[in-house]
Order: C-alpha cells, then sequence, then structure tokens
C-alpha cells in the first residue's frame, strides 16, 4: 500500500429533542444542564473528533394542536451554548444549527463571527430553512416561504454572509458593504473583525435535490441522512460530481451522514443491546402515536401488544397536523399489515421493524470495520453520530472504536492544526475583502 | 436609614473591543475577587466590537459566582430569540445571568437589516419594553417542574404545566412556549438604564435593576424615589427592584480609589441608590484599582460583603427568585426553588428512574 490512506471525519451530535433520545434509561441525565453539554463535548475531543454539532428548535412539536409530551422537548440556544462550550473545550469545532428562514443576515454572521473568534476558529454553521407558518408564529416575519423561495433566501443569506465576513480590509478597519438582492437590501459596516478561520465552516443538512445542489454550491459539509453502502455510494458521487460546476474540487465538500450505533462484546450481544434500545425508543405511546400517523385517526383505545386495525386509514383527515406527513397511507398501512402477519408482530413490534434506522451494530472491532468501509469505498468521508442517551452516549464510542481506527491509520491520534477546517482539511477560502 | 442595606456593586468591562475570550474572562474574574454583584458588557451594531452576550457566555464557565449582564438590543432583532439566548446564558452559568435591554435608533442600524426604519426613541422603548415583557412570559411558559420523565405514561413532559404566551405587540406577535425550560432564577435579572424619560417608563414596569446617571446624590435620590414610586404605581413591590447609580470612574492611583470609595460611602448614607454601576474609562487600568483600593475600604466600613452569601444573581442582589405567572397553584413552602429533574408533586406512580440521578451536581 502507497500513500496515506482517506481519513475518516467524526463529529458529535447531543441527542436531543427526537424519539430516539432515550430519556427512560436510568443512565439518561439533564438534557438541559450545562453539565451535560460538557461531558459530551469533552468526551467528543477526548475521541479527537471534529466537530460537535447541535440542533435547533424554533417551536414546540404539537400532536392534534397540543404540544407533544412523549419526547425530549426543551432545549437551550445554540450559539450562546457553544459558546460557552468553547470555555471547556480547546480543539473541537462547535456547529449551530440555525434557520435561515428566522433570522437576518448581519446578525448571525456577526454572532457566528464572534463564536469563531471566542473558539479560536472552531465555529460552524449548520444552515437549515423552514417551510411552515406554524413556526412563523413566534417571528416578527411570521408567515413562510415556499419550498422553493426558502432555499433562495438561505443560499443569498450564505452569501450575504461571506460578504460580511471579508468586509474587513487586511489591515484590520472595517470597509463599507452593500448588498442588494432579492431577499435582502442591507449596507453598512460590519462590526467584527475577519475571524479565525476567514469563514465559519458552513453545513447543509437535508438531501433533496435542491439541498444537493445548495451544498454543492455553498457548503463545505453535507449532513445526509445515511442509507445503504450502495445508497451512500449513489448520493456521494452525485453530489461531488455537482461541485464542478461551481468551480470546486470534490475535496471541498465533506459528506457525512448522522448514524446512530450499538456495541457490544460478540455479534450476538450487540443484537441484543440493540432490541433493548428499540424498545426504549418505542414506548407502548409511541408506537400508537406512529400508527396515529398512518391511519389517521384516534387509536388510543387499542393495545400497543395487540394487532394492527383491520380497518384502513382515513384518507384525507386532518386528525394529525403539524411536522408529520405521510404520503400515501393506504400503500403503508397494507404494507405494515402484511409484515405484521408475515411475522406475527403486535403493533409495537411492528413500529419498531419498520421506524428503525440504520445502524452500525455489533463489537467495536465490527463497527470500526463498517465505518472505515463506508468512507474507503466513497460512501462517505465521515460520520455524525448520534448516540441515544445523554450524556455518555459517546463514551464506549470513544474508549472502544476510535483507539481502533487510530490503529488502522485511518483517524487521527492527535489534532494537527486549531481550526475545525484544519480537522476537515478544508483550506481558509480566499478573502475578497 | 431605617434599615440598614446591602450596597451593590457593579461594573462595565467594554471599552476598546477585544475579540479574544481571555482578556474579558481575566476582567470578569477581577470584578469577582472583588465580590461585586455583575459585569455588565455593552453593546452595539453601530460600533466594532464582537457579539457580548457571546462574549459572557464564553466568560461563563471559566467564573464561579459574578453575574453577567450583556447589553442586548430589541430593535432590529427577534424576541423569541432574545428570550431564548437570555435563559441559555443562565443554564450555562448556574443562575447567574442578566441583560441589559437596549434599543437601535439610528439610520445606520436600520440599514444593517434593512427591514426596518429608523424609529423615534419612545416607540423604541415602547417595543423594548414589549420584548422585556414577552421574553418573561417565554421564560414562564414552562413551570418549573414541567419535566416529569414519567416512565408509565411514556411522557417526558407534563403538556398542562407548558404554556403559550399568545402575546401581540404593536410590532411583533410570538405564540410560545419558549423552546428553552424555565431558566435557573426564573427571570434572569433584566437591567435599564432608566436615565432617559421614554426608557425610564420601559424600566419601572419590567426592570428588575434600574440604572440612572446623576452628578450627585439628591438627584440620584430623587431618581430612586421617582421609580420605586412608579414601579409601585404599575403594582410592583418597589423592594425588589434595585437602582443603581451608573458613575463614569477614571482611576489613575491609589489614592484615587480611596476617593471614589468615600464618594460611595457618602452618597450611599445620603440614600441615594441601592448601588453602585461603575464605567471605568480605561477597564484595563480602573478595574484593578476599585478591586483593590475602593472595594477593602467598603468592606472595611461594612458597607460591601467579602464573601458571596449565594450562587445566584438574584441573590446576590436580594431578590426574590419569581414565581411564574402560568403555575396553577404556588410551590408548597419549603419545596426547592428548582430542580433538573424535579418529581412530581402531584399524585401519580413514582417515577422509575432514581429522580436525584439527573440532579444538579
Amino acid at each position: 500500500m502507497t500513500g496515506q490512506q482517506k481519513q475518516i471525519h467524526l463529529a458529535a451530535h447531543f441527542p436531543g429533542v427526537n424519539s430516539t433520545t432515550v430519556w427512560t434509561d436510568p443512565r439518561s441525565r439533564s438534557q438541559i444542564e450545562f453539565s451535560s453539554f460538557e461531558h459530551l463535548a469533552r468526551t467528543a475531543e477526548r475521541g479527537r473528533f471534529d466537530f460537535f454539532f447541535l440542533a435547533e428548535g424554533l417551536r414546540l412539536r404539537e400532536y392534534q394542536g397540543r404540544i407533544h409530551d412523549l419526547d425530549v422537548v426543551g432545549r437551550p440556544e445554540s450559539i450562546t451554548l457553544l459558546n460557552a462550550l468553547a470555555a471547556v473545550t480547546d480543539r473541537l469545532g462547535l456547529a449551530a444549527t440555525v434557520n435561515a428562514t428566522f433570522n437576518e443576515p448581519y446578525e448571525l454572521a456577526r454572532r457566528l463571527a464572534t463564536l469563531d473568534h471566542l473558539s479560536g476558529g472552531r465555529a460552524a454553521w449548520n444552515v437549515v430553512t423552514s417551510s411552515d407558518a406554524f413556526t412563523g408564529e413566534n417571528f416578527r416575519r411570521g408567515g413562510y416561504l415556499d419550498r422553493a423561495d426558502r432555499y433562495t433566501r438561505a443560499a443569498e443569506f450564505v452569501a450575504t454572509a461571506r460578504e460580511l465576513w471579508d468586509s474587513w480590509s487586511p489591515d484590520g478597519s472595517p470597509r463599507p458593504f452593500a448588498h442588494t438582492g432579492p431577499h435582502f437590501d442591507i449596507a453598512g459596516e460590519f462590526t467584527v473583525p475577519r475571524s479565525p478561520q476567514g469563514h465559519p465552516v458552513v453545513i447543509q443538512a437535508g438531501d433533496s435535490d435542491e439541498g444537493r445542489e445548495f451544498a454543492a454550491s455553498s457548503a463545505d459539509v453535507i449532513f445526509t441522512r445515511h442509507g445503504t453502502l450502495e445508497a451512500g455510494r449513489a448520493f456521494y458521487a452525485d453530489t461531488k460530481r455537482r461541485l464542478a460546476k461551481y468551480g470546486r474540487e470534490p475535496s471541498e465538500l465533506k459528506i457525512m451522514p448522522g448514524v446512530s450505533y450499538v456495541l457490544g462484546d460478540t455479534a450476538a450481544d450487540a443484537a441484543e443491546r440493540a432490541a433493548v434500545i428499540r424498545e426504549q425508543q418505542v414506548s407502548p405511546q409511541n408506537a400508537i402515536l406512529a400508527l396515529e400517523q398512518i391511519w389517521g385517526r384516534d387509536l388510543s383505545s387499542y393495545d400497543p401488544d395487540g394487532p394492527l386495525p383491520e380497518t384502513d386509514p382515513d384518507v384525507g383527515s386532518d386528525f394529525v397536523q403539524g411536522r408529520v406527513r405521510v404520503a400515501d397511507p393506504l400503500a403503508v398501512a397494507a404494507k405494515w399489515r402484511a409484515l405484521s402477519q408475515e411475522k406475527g408482530l403486535s403493533i409495537r413490534q411492528t413500529v419498531i421493524e419498520t421506524t428503525g434506522r440504520q445502524s452500525f451494530i455489533g463489537t467495536p472491532e465490527a463497527v470500526a470495520s463498517e465505518l472505515h468501509e463506508f468512507v474507503r469505498t466513497d460512501a462517505a468521508d465521515g460520520f455524525i453520530l448520534v448516540p441515544h442517551l445523554t450524556p455518555g452516549g459517546l463514551d464506549d464510542f470513544v474508549d472502544r472504536v476510535v483507539p481502533l481506527l487510530q490503529e488502522r491509520g485511518v483517524f487521527r491520534t492527535e489534532y494537527t492544526g486549531p481550526t475545525l477546517r484544519s480537522h476537515l482539511g478544508l483550506a481558509e477560502p480566499v478573502w475578497k475583502g | 436609614m431605617p434599615v440598614p442595606r446591602p450596597l451593590h456593586l457593579a461594573a462595565e468591562i467594554g471599552g476598546r473591543p477585544h475579540y479574544d475570550a481571555g482578556y474579558y474572562t481575566a476582567l470578569a474574574l477581577l470584578a469577582e475577587r472583588g465580590t461585586l454583584d455583575f459585569v455588565t458588557l455593552g453593546d452595539s451594531f453601530a460600533r466594532p466590537g464582537p457579539d457580548a452576550l457571546a462574549v459572557l457566555a464564553r466568560v461563563a464557565p471559566g467564573t464561579g459566582r459574578i453575574g453577567l449582564v450583556p447589553a442586548v438590543t430589541t430593535t432590529h432583532t427577534e424576541p423569541f430569540h432574545v428570550s431564548s439566548a437570555v435563559a441559555t446564558l443562565d443554564w450555562v452559568s448556574r443562575g447567574r445571568a442578566g441583560w441589559s435591554a437596549a434599543v437601535s435608533d439610528t439610520a445606520a442600524e436600520a440599514a444593517l437589516f434593512g427591514r426596518r426604519d429608523a424609529a423615534p426613541g419612545d416607540d423604541l422603548w415602547h417595543e423594548a419594553g414589549e420584548v422585556a415583557d414577552v421574553a418573561a412570559r417565554l421564560w414562564d411558559s414552562w413551570e418549573d417542574d414541567a419535566e416529569i420523565r414519567h416512565v408509565a405514561t411514556g411522557r417526558f413532559i407534563d403538556r398542562d404545566r407548558l404554556h403559550y404566551t399568545d402575546f401581540t405587540g404593536r410590532t411583533f406577535s410570538v405564540r410560545g412556549p419558549s423552546i428553552v425550560p424555565r431558566p435557573p432564577q426564573g427571570h434572569p435579572v433584566t437591567v435599564v438604564d432608566g436615565t432617559g424619560a421614554a426608557a425610564r417608563e420601559a424600566a419601572v414596569r419590567h426592570a428588575d435593576v434600574v440604572l440612572v446617571r446623576a452628578d450627585d446624590p439628591l438627584t440620584a435620590r430623587t431618581f430612586r424615589e421617582e421609580i420605586r414610586n412608579r414601579a409601585a404605581a404599575h403594582g410592583r413591590s418597589p423592594d425588589q427592584l434595585r437602582v443603581l447609580v451608573s458613575l463614569p470612574v477614571e482611576l489613575h492611583t491609589s489614592a484615587d480609589a480611596v476617593g471614589l470609595a468615600r464618594l460611595i460611602a457618602d452618597w450611599y448614607a445620603q440614600d441615594a441608590a441601592d448601588g453602585f454601576h461603575l464605567r471605568p474609562t480605561d477597564v484595563e487600568r480602573d478595574l484593578p484599582l476599585i478591586v483593590d483600593g475602593t472595594v477593602p475600604l467598603l468592606q472595611h466600613h461594612c458597607l460591601l460583603r467579602r464573601f458571596y452569601p449565594g450562587a445566584t444573581l438574584r441573590e446576590h442582589l436580594g431578590l426574590a427568585r419569581p414565581a411564574g405567572r402560568y403555575a396553577r397553584s404556588p410551590r408548597a413552602p419549603g419545596s426547592p426553588p428548582r430542580a433538573a429533574h424535579p418529581q412530581p408533586h402531584r399524585p401519580g406512580p413514582p417515577l422509575t428512574k432514581d429522580a436525584t440521578a439527573g440532579g444538579r451536581p
């Protein structure tokens, strides 16, 4: 073998608001106390991870017009929290998910540039957009943008932020900027000098066609849903191919699926643990809820350990509103019933079987091999690990899998640079100031 | 004075902008060594400088007791974001957060956002008051014990202990509830510089700490009396309000530091204020003199405490932790003011997890 092997990038997601976070586990601690975030971030840094990743919420989820009460729902505001984490870490990148629909470029560019300064060049921004009036009810601008417009706003938002980050002259004085476009018409002086990374790292989440194009034109990292090895390779090839038309090299965009994992001393042990975790994730109440989202009516009288309803879903029902939409409930119901009958599964078992996200399950050696295989064969450049426990959910991965990746020479044993860009192997952007 | 009351002392640590965290952390630690109640950090979109709230969040883990009060502007920002960020500062500092509400009244600041024209100060301060109001409502929108982790029913929260704010002001509306659970102090401390008339109206309605700029003790005392009376007229307890004289200071020698102590003691003896907010001309020069010269003298005269008896900014200020306005019934006497994972106080199946497992360290 010649040359260095392709290196794996690793990031850690703080497991917050979603039904995969197992808050019922006795080891699960606070989802909001700073000590929890500190523990997970320090663990990630001990494991020499590239960055720590926070999701965002701007309105509490509702179900049937009432606040959803089965999942973790509360969380702190990302950028403020990451500034505090910058005080207790030295090298770890700090990535905040921040919505481009309900923020303004000047203020957000300033907050991100401040985080980059105060962390010594470790800031990242995961750009997301929102399309629902539901979230808009918490904001001045209210309303919402349709799907196409929200991506044009996001693209112009990122471009505008970059103009601001470039607006100081190299001798350290602010220079006037002016931006006029369909979404923003702003001018003045930016208050923050160029930050250690030049531009904080930009992450794009989501893998729709518009999302891929946006990532190819504007992002440094794309946070995808993972798939099979084959699906991952297809996504990887397609997305990297798009970069050329924007004058970018394939290495300028890192593809990092969000993945979960379960470790065990043997394959059977890991599989058993994974099954227990799935049971914890799909509580009896969550199983009924998942069913109601397809059937479109109140099924609370059904026994989660009993059979699926024999009647068909109410098509066009407005029973469930908000985030969850099922495109073809009749087809999904038919598929679930077939599966249930074939394997003799209860409601809860059916939901466990059908809603699971692919995980890396096995011994530390097997998981290390599988992760390496994804990266070696260009299905990914790395992974954003989503543990199911707060805050200790990453401990075993760092203790048991990271050393194996290091032994293989595919993951760093020490940080080689101070900034997140240096961890990701990304060049500092050319200063257009 | 009929009743001895503690002297409160705070200092501004802004000035020439810095972009390294160590600079601000060193100043905050210095102020903490002087047992000051809090430090303020000014902010504006109109001049160079980092985001003040971010700076004090960065400072929080490296400090232990000092209150952290960044300026937060309310004119071009989203009230929902303001509330979330200040609540988060309270979480990361374990109950030491405040915020100083400010407005942006220039055309230059308006042009940075391109959404609204510059508006008169009266309108902006009315809006700032509304932002303070909705921020407090959002902090209350989670009752302290809303997180129940009730395994038997699968419920992480009790949705009946979460509340919509449904706030409609002149320029914005916020549905709520907050995303951030109720912060450790219930309400982080709201500070308003009430020197101007429009700001004073917002201050008497919404501020916990009012700063006033006055050149002599009599003017300050008159301000304080007016503020207390007007707060009372709004149904607030004046004793849950602190009025601090905001003084510019310029100290070159330890004799200057002694002079400042004498001035503080003299004004304080005349009931000019509940305390002082010192604004150094050169913070790197003046703050060490305040901490090593002025503070020991005030302590020697038993005007200033020698240690922090409490942990939160509200405790430093002697301000009660507010009950949530949406809470259906008052908390039982003697029950803990807050807990990360409170036990349910209503009859119901017991938690299966150890209720102290996720508790505060």
